[in-house]
């Protein structure tokens, strides 16, 4: 630390921050705030260009009729107010894509986190032995590409051929026609989307369980608590903050799913898969630009408000 | 859990085990299908080990369909956007740590803000300006785009924040200047967080779909996994053993990385919580 209390503000840096640690800082051919600003800027230069302008210039062109052909002569664009939002909510695809959507992550995330915490629990508690290869297989089809394992699950739940329904004959089950019919090409999709993420969850509850003192196990089970007493009124509420935040990670995923169909289903059958996402980026190839900018801004807003509304469930109450 | 008898924990071992082969098995048995013949890939019920191993797929895979081509973009553009976090972000993410500036608050502020803002939001107007400085079908309009991801900023800031001050105050009285202080003092103790994000970034842009998919409208600039899900629906739906092939070609590099880094990977993924 250095024991000069004098601050030389110098006219051409940026810095007279009055922190003891600018002391000395007449020496130092670089003053503080201007080499902060230094390390700064290609992040900020980067950043502005292709991150914080297309967000602005996403909810100016959601506004506006910009079709591809307006590439060449932007000034051709009409600014017509909230008109695409009222014809994305009166669109029929638009309107099935969001209860698709609603029903890929109502159904979709609370298998997904059950699965994840159900094996977090039995890795953390219930064995010894085999841990860490338990952990890295379960989280293995995570770190692959979800086109990758969409092609693969679409040879899965092919009705005659497929493994899935080959194993449940087994068992004496029927499977159906997985991604072609309406009915079953959703829960298909679930099937394998809940599959692939679980073991991002299932990592991030096992280091929320670290942090559940065992000596709240051990009184309680003195007092006579069974297994699922203690996890229901001890391990739940403590691992209240790391819920929050993988059901609030989980559900901006899941609100945004785009390949699985893509893939796998093309949306169909009888538009039964489409995705909010999906039917965006349609639009988007349909050179309906700012059509397509409105329906992103719409996912978005639900993204925040699925967020918020999690904050406030998870956060208070015990 | 502490009361737990012997059957119990044998049953959970065979629960889990059943569960494990669930997960695994879509991958074996997508590198076991990638050398068999249409034919035996058609048969019912399917069968596990090739009868007839083949490497037409592959063969196929990199002669008529050009996948070396697509081999190669996708890690010119891993390779390049992970340069590019690892250099941006921690040079941001340590002047956010550590120095005071002016506008520093709202700086962090806005970046973090935009840290959930989904790749659907932004690319219209982005695929609009890609086009306008004529980066379209280039693999600069792949990369640039990523090049500063906010999430890397996170990363690096809460790694620097770990480290001790004195550090920063014994470079100053010994005279180094900032900028060498971050190279020479910081930059070398910060390998674990750079390689956990430079692992997780790698990932994310060898496995991104949207964007690429958007941008690279001609064979030429395609990255693997957009020409598997083009292949995958167009024309090639059906050769099932060509697709496999595809899928083990665009899934193996990455299980490889991952196997021998995942430790990393995972501490990463348990202290960020995000992937």
């Amino acid at each position: 630390m250095s024991t000069t209390t004098e601050v030389t503000p110098r006219g051409e840096t940026g810095s007279t921050s009055p922190s003891p640690r600018a002391g000395g800082a007449g020496r130092r051919p670089l003053g503080e705030g201007r080499a902060a600003w230094m390390l700064a800027l290609p992040f900020c230069l980067l950043f502005l260009v292709f991150t914080a302008w297309p967000v602005v210039q996403s909810l100016f062109m959601s506004l506006t009729d910009t079709k591809s052909r307006d590439l060449r002569s932007p000034f051709s664009v009409n600014v017509i107010g909230f008109d695409n939002f009222t014809r994305a909510f009166a669109d029929p695809v638009f309107r099935k894509a969001a209860l698709n959507t609603a029903y890929f992550v109502v159904i979709g995330m609370p298998l997904t986190l059950g699965i994840a915490l159900a094996a977090a629990v039995a890795l953390d508690k219930g064995i010894t032995r085999f841990r860490s290869t338990f952990r890295l297989g379960f989280y293995t089809p995570v770190i692959t590409s979800i086109v990758a394992v969409a092609v693969v699950w679409r040879f899965l739940l092919q009705e005659e051929f497929g493994l899935i329904n080959t194993v449940l004959g087994w068992v004496g089950i029927t499977g159906p026609n997985w991604l072609g019919d309406p009915h079953w090409s959703m829960p298909g999709l679930i099937l394998m989307a809940s599959w692939r993420n679980f073991g991002t969850a299932m990592i991030i509850f096992l280091a929320g369980l670290q942090g559940v003192p065992y000596v709240l196990h051990e009184a309680a089970s003195i007092d006579g608590a069974g297994a699922w007493q203690r996890f229901r009124h001890i391990t739940l509420p403590m691992l209240r903050p790391t819920l929050l935040f993988v059901s609030v990670t989980t559900s901006i995923g899941y609100l945004q799913f785009f390949e699985e169909p893509f893939v796998m289903t093309n949306g169909g059958p009888l538009n039964s898969t489409i995705s909010m996402s999906m039917y965006t980026y349609k639009q988007f190839g349909f050179g309906n630009y700012g059509y397509a900018a409105s329906m992103s801004y719409i996912i978005f807003v639900v993204i925040a408000i699925v967020a918020a509304i999690q904050f406030r469930l998870l956060r208070d109450n015990t | 859990m502490t009361g737990m008898n012997a059957r119990g924990r044998w049953l959970l071992y065979g629960v889990l085990t059943v569960l494990l082969v669930a997960v695994i098995s879509p991958f074996v048995w997508m590198i076991l299908g990638s050398f068999k013949t249409q034919g035996e890939l058609l048969q019912s019920p399917p069968t596990w080990w090739p009868h007839t191993a083949t490497l037409d797929n592959y063969t196929q895979l990199f002669s008529r369909l050009n996948f070396k081509q697509y081999f190669f973009n996708s890690t010119v553009v891993a390779v390049a956007v992970t340069a590019g976090n690892l250099l941006f972000c921690s040079m941001l993410g340590y002047a956010l740590a550590m120095l005071d500036f002016k506008g520093k608050k709202a700086l962090f502020g806005v970046v973090m803000g935009t840290l959930m803002i989904p790749g659907v939001v932004t690319f219209v107007p982005l695929f609009v300006l890609v086009a306008n400085i004529g980066l379209i079908d280039s693999l600069p309009g792949l990369i640039l785009p990523f090049l500063a991801a906010p999430f890397g900023v996170f990363l690096m800031r809460q790694f620097f924040l770990g480290l001790p001050r004195d550090l920063l105050d014994a470079g100053r009285v010994d005279g180094a200047g900032e900028l060498r202080i971050f190279r020479q003092i910081f930059l070398p103790l910060a390998g674990p967080a750079l390689s956990t994000l430079g692992i997780l970034t790698f990932l994310g842009s060898w496995n991104n779909f949207l964007w690429p998919l958007v941008v690279a409208q001609q064979e030429k600039t395609y990255t693997l996994p957009v020409a598997l899900a083009l292949y995958s629906t167009g024309q090639n739906s059906t050769q099932y053993g060509l697709l496999l092939a595809g899928a083990t070609v665009v899934v193996l590099p990455v299980l490889l990385v991952f196997l021998i880094f995942q430790r990393r990977v995972i501490e990463g993924i348990a202290t960020t919580g995000i992937k």
